[in-house]
């Protein structure tokens, strides 16, 4: 395995998976190096959230390879392992603990042991109260801290689990659609937040809105049929005629 | 540790349960035993007897609550734990009857005398010690749980599937207990007790322990499920409860989470059964009949599953109307207890106490004291 070794964060190479026939990713191949963060646009069905389920452990592809970190073959691990490896996901469908309060969605997501027996002694400590008071601050919960997460607004739901994320510490962020169903206003500031994020880490960010990605102003994938269609700076990707056909439009 | 631990779980209302608990455990037997029957105020034997039972059954709904209701695993198949811990003592209450039995054989419980066995089964060795049999109360149901939940939760069974899952399990061990061959009596099960550690269990005195000790046992159960759901443990199992699939993304293991809690669930049932046994004098293969595991959950979803109160709450009053009824209107007493079940599933969805404790909110705030929430945070968020 150590032949494998890359220095990127994220390897995909030649990866496809199909259900039922259906070829979902087809030959992908995607390299992200540490600290970067990446849009993924692409049309509806392009493959773009079957390829987190494959980054994340809960598809298994057919073939390819996925490598995590250079050397963890991410294939072999299961949804658990590899968020402890240090991947992090947010859904396109905010998915939050609704019946627990926002600082309460925090502590569970706050990095840490997690194992059940000891969960039940556990206290928190100075460090994790003041991690969470940052994280609110960041995502500007903090007044809505005791409240329950399912009083949240959509974009504040967003927020908390993109918060969550945070808690969690990960390495690389997968964060899809995070400003579906926002408002101008909270689709600016998430821009901002994911921007603040990924000064530390790397990122991968599925989007439609074309004004976010804009925003984001970062490396661009489009994705077509479970495969790479172009790859590059915004202009580039939305200047090529391949992508104006299947995705932009003519 | 554990001291802390359990401190964690008190609040108000659990306190006042505990106190009712205590007292009862006080209170009940000096009524029955040294109130003088021509006085009011006596407690008679079948209502110490009646309270009892009730008491092992609200323990047994409380352990179904600690994984339905805060980890949403719906187990149509728990009175199996309960009956498993009642096999177990009435195991070793068979063993206490020795040559005072019909066919006087000091070696063998009449059944295995009946059945023309020569020696004890090994399964039955042991039982005559009673710490033995109250290892075997919790460690028969615990351990069955526990290997059951590994497989279900591993596979990610969960809804119906699990709920069906756990149904069957009850009715195979139904079926395999009225097998005379399994060596638990068959369909007449265990019975014609003597002797509870040396004491009549006809006696005035040992009704009134055995009473004491249900009501003990509900308070110690009430204290564990309060505070184990109040520590960051017990927010994982709502969470695993809401969002499963969200946990693992996190790093957590939903299906250890929820091993943890049907075991202990299941351990709290088995001694709940414990209990029952003496108090009613029969243990029998009925106990596993799927329609008594449904029972529990209605009685749950009456009192309030999600809460603590509420499935005590739930077990004495559905038990105390069924007694009444089956006396009154034997006839039609199961559809009674069907219209129940469903005018709480339409009108009651959170059950007695998640109704009683929104009334009391709504009420709060129509009083113009803000909710608690609020109240701390008075400050809207700017992002807003």
């Amino acid at each position: 395995m150590s032949a494998k070794t890359t220095t990127s964060i994220l390897y995909l190479d030649g990866v496809s998976v199909s259900f039922d026939g259906f070829r979902a990713i087809n030959n992908l191949s995607l390299v992200l190096e540490p600290g970067e963060m990446r849009a993924i646009i692409g049309p509806n069905g392009a493959g773009k959230t079957t390829m987190m389920d494959i980054i994340t452990g809960k598809t298994r592809p057919d073939e390819g390879e996925v490598f995590f970190d250079g050397r963890v073959d991410l294939t072999k691990h299961d949804e658990s392992e590899i968020a402890m490896l240090g991947i992090g996901r947010k859904f396109q469908k905010p998915t939050v603990f609704e019946s627990h309060t926002v600082e309460d969605n925090l502590v569970l997501a706050l990095a840490g042991p997690r194992k059940a027996i000891p969960a039940l002694f556990h206290r928190q400590t100075k460090a994790e109260r003041e991690r969470i008071d940052e994280i609110l601050q960041t995502i500007r919960l903090t007044a809505r801290r005791d409240e329950l997460a399912a009083a949240l607004s959509h974009g504040q739901k967003q927020w908390l689990e993109i918060g969550m994320l945070l808690a969690q510490d990960p390495k690389l962020l997968l964060v899809d659609e995070p400003v579906a169903g926002m408002t101008d206003a909270e689709t600016e500031e998430t821009a901002r937040l994911l921007r603040e994020i990924a000064q530390t880490r790397s990122v991968i960010v599925v989007e439609h809105d074309m004004q976010f990605v804009r925003e984001l102003d970062v490396k661009v994938t489009c994705l077509h049929e479970g495969t790479v269609l172009a790859e590059g700076s915004l202009d580039q990707v939305s200047g090529d005629s391949r992508v104006i056909e299947v995705y932009l439009g003519r | 540790m554990i001291t802390r631990f359990l401190a964690g779980g008190l609040e108000r209302r659990i306190n006042i349960l505990l106190a009712i608990l205590v007292a009862a455990a006080v209170l009940v037997p000096v009524l029955h035993l040294a109130v003088p029957a021509s006085s009011p105020l006596h407690m008679p034997t079948y209502v110490v007897a009646l309270v009892g039972k009730y008491l092992t059954y609200a323990l047994l709904a409380l352990a179904l609550d600690l994984v339905w209701g805060f980890c949403g695993i719906l187990s149509l198949g728990h009175a199996a734990f309960f009956a498993l811990g009642g096999y177990a003592m009435g195991m070793y209450l068979m063993r206490q009857i020795g040559a005072r039995s019909v066919y006087g054989n000091p070696d063998l419980p009449d059944f295995m005398v009946f059945l023309n066995w020569k020696e004890l089964p090994w399964f039955w060795h042991g039982f005559d010690h009673f710490w033995f049999a109250m290892l075997m109360v919790m460690a028969v149901p615990g351990l069955l749980a526990f290997v059951f939940g590994w497989f279900a939760f591993r596979s990610r069974i969960t809804g119906v599937y699990l709920s069906i899952i756990t149904q069957a399990l009850t009715y195979a061990l139904m079926l395999a207990f009225f097998r005379n061959n399994m060596g638990f009596g068959g369909n007449n099960g265990l019975t014609d007790f003597k002797d509870i550690l040396g004491f009549n269990i006809q006696a005035d005195a040992t009704r009134s322990a055995l009473f004491a000790a249900s009501a003990l046992a509900l308070a110690l159960g009430v204290l564990v499920t309060s505070a184990l759901v109040r520590s960051k443990y017990g927010k994982l199992l709502i969470a695993a409860r809401d969002a499963e699939s969200r946990m693992r993304f996190l790093g957590y293991r939903p299906e250890n989470i929820k091993l943890f809690a049907f075991t202990l669930s299941a351990v709290m049932a088995g001694i709940a059964g414990a209990l029952y046994v003496p108090q009613v004098g029969i243990i029998n293969p009925g106990e596993f009949a799927p329609a008594n595991s449904i029972e529990v959950v209605v009685w749950t979803a009456v009192g309030g599953r999600g809460t603590i109160i509420g499935p005590i709450i739930g077990a004495l009053l559905v038990n105390g109307g069924k007694s009444w009824f089956t006396g009154a209107l034997p006839e039609l007493w199961l559809f009674a207890l069907g219209a129940l079940f469903i005018a709480t599933t339409l009108f009651l969805p959170k059950g007695i106490v998640g109704a009683w404790e929104e009334w009391w909110k709504q009420r709060r705030e129509r009083d113009g004291r803000a909710p608690m929430m609020s109240a701390r945070n008075p400050i809207e968020s700017p992002a807003e």
